[in-house]
């Protein structure tokens, strides 16, 4: 039976009621809510990283000469600087990420749900063998 | 039945980019950042890097890294002008810069890599 | 001389106010007291005029949902001795991001609009008749969508999203819940007909996963939980839709 229900129209606009509106600072307002918008600013980190790897793979292609010139510019202290803090964000970005991950995949094993400490104990792992497999291959010379 | 949304596909690309962004992004930055250039680890020679990223598989990887990343990037720097600085109303200009910026990033990604010598 | 708790009370009187303004008033600080018994004696012995809403107060009607000190709070729930020590008055105020009507009571119409709108009952193609007896329905099947189906409507977790705040589209957490905790239910057919109003651009999309309205559930619902898991459901359809374009359905 899927008859729609005619609802009560309610009147949308009162002008008695009172509405404040929501303050342009309203993530400055608590903790939480800073912190969310910490996690949501760490996507333009990651953007930037890959702007990097990119020029790293222009530098590349360009010779010896061009890669050492690139070798240099990574070493300016306002590039570390940069780095470092980008560092941070990504961090930031995959600590939090593999937090919610239990909770935006229910993954049920023999009928009930794992729980969430199994799924992120499981990316840890899989984060520290992948660092370790890409380290390997990126620092033989 | 309404109208198809195009939300689901962005949103799908931008968890893909999250995952791959959470789980090798860091060692990346680290190595490449901060490891190589401050000393604290021998940095592989001009001469073995080139020769890596020649390997096919390897300018896969770094394409679809590359691709994947800047799309996560894109969504969710969308929303935080939505939510954080309450500029609904420049919804249509926000899109295309945060999408057509991933878009060039990748076409530019693209370019280095096919024509990679 | 028993010992006193201050507190200060949002009051909004629509027929003599422009805005709202706090009142300051002392209530005795009885261990077992929670906030909702201070509102009850400042109500019965110091001030008539005072408006909230109430009624079960052990935390399962989903009535008392307040503001208090910039959380949101069942106020049956909360335990004035737990401010005792803290410094400044108790702030009670009306649920964020509700229009609010007088005092401390806010207007719901709009939750309970997206709430309809997600149809929160069970859809069949075809009604099994009582003569063939009950639906049958394992444990494991019961745990799949139990946790969802605990939400007392109490919209703690719509004062808690900032999206909902901020976008008057978004459907908000609670309604996504009861989405899915029908969508989940095994006796349930009904998950295409929602996906129509979940999936449209702001029906859930502009859930950033905060988090915040499964730290203020009471219930413990995990209405964030559940939104994450449609965005992956409602995806998987759109892909499948659009590689399957007759054949989804």
């Amino acid at each position: 039976m899927t008859e729609t229900r005619q609802h009560a129209r309610y009147t949308e606009y009162h002008p008695r009621w009172y509405r404040s509106r929501v303050s342009t600072w309203w993530w400055l307002s608590r903790w939480p809510y800073l912190k969310f918008i910490l996690r949501e600013i760490s996507s333009v980190f990651v953007a930037w990283f890959v702007v990097v790897l990119l020029l790293q793979i222009r530098a590349l292609s360009r010779g010896s000469e061009a890669y050492a010139a690139f070798e240099r510019w990574l070493q300016n202290p306002l590039i570390v600087l940069l780095n470092m803090i980008t560092l941070f964000f990504v961090v930031f970005h995959t600590v939090t990420w593999f937090n919610v991950a239990p909770r935006a995949m229910a993954i049920r094993f023999r009928g009930k749900r794992v729980p969430d400490f199994w799924i992120v104990g499981a990316n840890y792992a899989a984060w520290a063998a992948v660092s370790l497999v890409l380290t390997w291959f990126l620092v033989r010379s | 039945m309404a109208k198809q949304s195009n939300e689901p596909v962005l949103w799908a690309l931008f968890s893909a980019g999250g995952v791959f962004a959470a789980f090798v992004i860091p060692v990346h930055l680290f190595l490449i950042g901060l490891a190589f250039p401050l000393g604290w680890i021998p940095a592989p020679g001009y001469e073995y890097l080139h020769a890596l990223v020649r390997l096919p598989l390897a300018r896969l990887y770094v394409f679809a890294l590359c691709f994947l990343a800047l799309f996560h990037w894109a969504h969710r720097f969308r929303y935080t002008l939505y939510d954080g600085l309450q500029i609904k109303h420049l919804n249509e200009l926000i899109f295309f810069c945060c999408y057509g910026g991933a878009i060039l990033g990748t076409v530019w990604a693209g370019y280095l890599l096919w024509n990679f010598r | 001389m028993t010992e006193t708790i201050s507190l200060e009370v949002l009051r909004y009187s629509p027929e003599r106010d422009a805005e709202p303004s706090f009142q300051r008033y002392d209530v005795p600080l009885r261990k077992d007291w929670v906030v909702l018994d201070a509102l009850n004696y400042i109500k019965d012995k110091v001030d008539g005029s005072l408006t909230f809403r109430w009624s079960c107060r052990m935390g399962i009607c989903g009535s008392c949902g307040m503001m208090v000190n910039g959380e949101p709070k069942l106020t049956c729930a909360t335990f004035l001795s737990n401010y005792a020590r803290e410094q400044g008055p108790l702030r009670v105020q009306p649920l964020r991001y509700f229009p609010v009507i007088r005092d401390l009571v806010v207007e719901i119409t709009d939750f309970m609009t997206k709430l309809q709108s997600v149809k929160p009952w069970l859809i069949r193609n075809e009604e099994k008749p009582i003569s063939e007896g009950e639906y049958l329905q394992t444990p494991e099947q019961l745990d799949r969508y139990k946790q969802f189906s605990m939400c007392i409507n109490c919209i703690l977790c719509y004062a808690a999203c900032p999206v909902y705040g901020l976008d008057p589209v978004f459907i908000g957490p609670a309604g996504i819940a009861l989405a899915q905790r029908y969508n989940m239910d095994s006796r349930d057919e009904g998950a295409h007909e929602r996906m129509d109003v979940l999936a449209q651009h702001e029906g859930i999309w502009g859930c950033t996963f905060v988090g915040e309205c499964t730290k203020v559930c009471p219930k413990h619902v995990d209405p964030a939980g559940a939104i994450q898991q449609y965005k992956l459901t409602a995806t998987i359809e759109r892909f499948k839709s659009f590689l399957m374009p007759r054949g989804a359905k």
